[in-house]
């Protein structure tokens, strides 16, 4: 049996390697001195961050992903929040056939969906925007705010909010004081995935922007046309730093704040 | 004031879910002060009703009227109720003092007053220090005297309790049961209580309630169900009865026999006879608990004694439940133990006396 074991243990190790050595590799030749991206490395430069910089089409592009982002994440937050309160706490005609359409641009192929909504827009008739770009990021970071609000919704018993409007609050009050307090982590998670979502998303973002938008991603898919410049590396740095930095900080300062209310607990 | 109001009547309440009725017209009132026990197997409608009065759930039919004011289409957070539930149902994230603070919050009392009236529920439900914990700092029993004192600082209408000490273990279950009393007592609160807890039902209530499949089957004082039941489920519900169809057998004089399909005969009341109107078949219920087993025949006038065999014991402690065979059928017998209990075989004496012997009218309910 432990021979078993050492040898899943030694697939395990080797299928990180194949998944984390690329990124590795892209994070290291960021630093590398030379134009040409080869091993081994010739001096630790800082200079292709340098030029990301001043070059005006990655910063633009930059400040296109991150206001994308924001905005996904606030609308795709907000609506997903409510309807994970409608599917759990409310019962309506036609409820498992709209839970399993916001769910379905999971199950849909990526592709499909922006081939999809590209066509019923040329059926409006109107032209590609910014605002088409929004709409199509939030139909596919929604469900998975819905999916990990809708989780934790239905483990805050319903009785706590029964209490709560017995002791006069309304409905509206009661959902700001007791249900919201209590899913918020998972608001703050949903909010986070739709964010690293919108951010990193390649194929609903190459149909739906207008002429002239970039966000990162397609910023770096045009910059590749050319050539691979150094630069791209050390954007593809600073991609995963932010990406994987995100859910760390915000895990941190969760965990610091429940461990000041801890701290808070444990003086009496 | 002087004259004493119902603080909660329900006139012809029906619930219906589709084609399931849950409650069906229900006629009730809940006294000024009074602690009303709505007694009940799981299913009967109990839960139901109080869920009706505390509106969280819609009424089908009837009316509601608390405090002289009919209520049906009153949103729950306008009804000044106090509620306690099962799981104490306090809030996670807030501290004992919110917690108790929520209610006063709605009520535009003063920051000075709400920290008055939160000290005094605490010391009501004496727990004074507990104000800056969370609720999960605290033991079951403790959360429940919170959710009580967070319930009773509003100074509720009435106070609705939804099997309260369920989740209770059983020693700390009979402590809560004697407090929830005596601060119900203290502030003079209409309480209704749901409970499937006979003894609970039992110990506590100025007026029991007994419900089955969404009827009430009896109201009254707890001891005047328990001696007189109106119906076969009532009794059976109430402790352990032997309930057995005869006919009277004589015109319903001081004590007035009955003969028991298969031969034997009891002795009963006229006030019993009265009960039945003086029907002719009726079914004798007698309590496991007033047979009295003797190894000799003390038989009086107004006893029978029924020779049988002690078929299974089973210990309690400083009780015992026989299964007896007598006058050809099986008994159900609880009885003190007198230094020790009769063994399995052994010959013995059921007495009963005339006033044990409850009668119920002889048609199938």
């Amino acid at each position: 049996m432990t021979n078993g074991w050492s040898w899943i243990r030694i697939a395990t190790i080797l299928v990180y390697l194949f998944l984390f050595a690329p990124v590795a590799v892209v994070i290291l030749l960021a630093f590398n001195a030379n134009q040409f991206g080869s091993f081994p490395i010739e001096g630790f430069s800082l200079r292709w961050f340098n030029s990301l910089l001043h070059n005006d089409a990655i910063v633009r592009a930059f400040k296109t992903s991150l206001l994308l982002g924001a905005l996904t994440s606030a609308i795709s937050t907000t609506i997903g929040t409510m309807a994970a309160v409608a599917m759990v706490r409310y019962d309506f005609p036609g409820k498992k056939a709209i839970s399993s359409l916001l769910i379905a641009p999971i199950l849909i192929p990526e592709v499909v969906l922006a081939v999809a909504l590209l066509l019923f827009l040329q059926f409006l008739e109107l032209p590609k925007s910014f605002g088409l770009l929004l709409m199509g990021h939030v139909v596919f970071t929604l469900p998975f705010v819905l999916l990990v609000v809708q989780a934790r919704l239905v483990s805050i018993r319903r009785d706590v909010e029964e209490a709560a409007m017995s002791l006069g609050a309304t409905p509206i009050q009661t959902f700001f004081e007791i249900t919201l307090p209590l899913m918020l982590p998972a608001v703050m998670a949903g909010m986070l995935f739709s964010f690293t979502i919108s951010f990193d998303d390649i194929t609903g973002t190459l149909f739906w922007k207008p002429g002239g938008v970039e966000t990162v991603p397609t910023q770096i898919f045009a910059m590749l046309r050319n050539s691979i410049s150094p630069e791209i590396n050390a954007l593809g740095a600073v991609m995963v730093i932010f990406t994987v930095a995100l859910p760390l900080i915000a895990t941190a300062i969760a965990r610091h704040m429940s461990a000041q209310r801890m701290k808070a607990k444990t003086q009496n | 004031m002087g004259e004493r109001q119902n603080a909660v009547e329900m006139r012809n309440v029906v619930k219906r879910y589709g084609d399931f009725t849950a409650v069906k017209r229900m006629d009730l009132t809940v006294p000024d002060n009074s602690f009303v026990t709505f007694l009940g197997p799981s299913g009967c409608g109990k839960t139901t009703t109080l869920r009706m009065i505390a509106g969280l759930t819609d009424i089908t039919e009837g009316d509601l009227v608390i405090r002289d004011k009919r209520v049906n289409e009153l949103p729950i957070h306008k009804r000044n109720l106090g509620l306690v539930f099962q799981n104490y149902a306090l809030f996670p994230h807030k501290t004992i003092f919110d917690n108790i603070a929520f209610g006063l919050k709605y009520r535009k009392v003063s920051k000075a007053d709400i920290a008055q009236k939160v000290k005094n529920a605490l010391d009501l439900v004496q727990l004074p220090n507990v104000g800056d914990r969370y609720p999960n700092q605290l033991s079951g029993g403790q959360q429940q005297r919170i959710a009580l004192a967070r319930a009773i600082v509003i100074q509720p209408d009435v106070l609705l309790l939804d099997e309260p000490l369920s989740a209770l273990d059983a020693n700390l279950r009979e402590e809560m049961r004697v407090e929830l009393k005596r601060i119900q007592r203290e502030l003079g609160v209409a309480t209704v209580f749901v409970t499937h807890d006979q003894s609970e039902a039992l110990a506590m209530s100025d007026k029991l309630v007994v419900m089955n499949n969404g009827v009430v089957e009896q109201e009254g004082a707890p001891e005047e169900v328990y001696n007189n039941p109106v119906s076969a489920f009532v009794a059976d519900f109430l402790g352990h009865s032997n309930i057995i169809a005869g006919a009277l057998a004589g015109d319903g004089g001081e004590v007035t026999p009955v003969e028991l399909h298969g031969g034997q005969t009891l002795l009963t009341t006229a006030h019993q006879v009265s009960r039945v109107n003086n029907q002719q078949q009726v079914r004798a219920v007698i309590r496991a608990e007033k047979i009295a087993l003797s190894d000799q025949d003390n038989s009086s006038a107004d006893t029978v004694a029924i020779p049988g065999k002690v078929k299974t014991v089973d210990y309690l402690g400083q009780m015992a439940r026989y299964f007896v065979t007598a006058a050809g059928r099986d008994w159900q017998v609880i009885n003190p133990i007198d230094y020790r209990p009769f063994g399995e075989g052994a010959d013995i004496f059921m007495h009963i006396a005339a006033r044990n012997c409850v009668l119920l009218p002889g048609h199938a309910d």
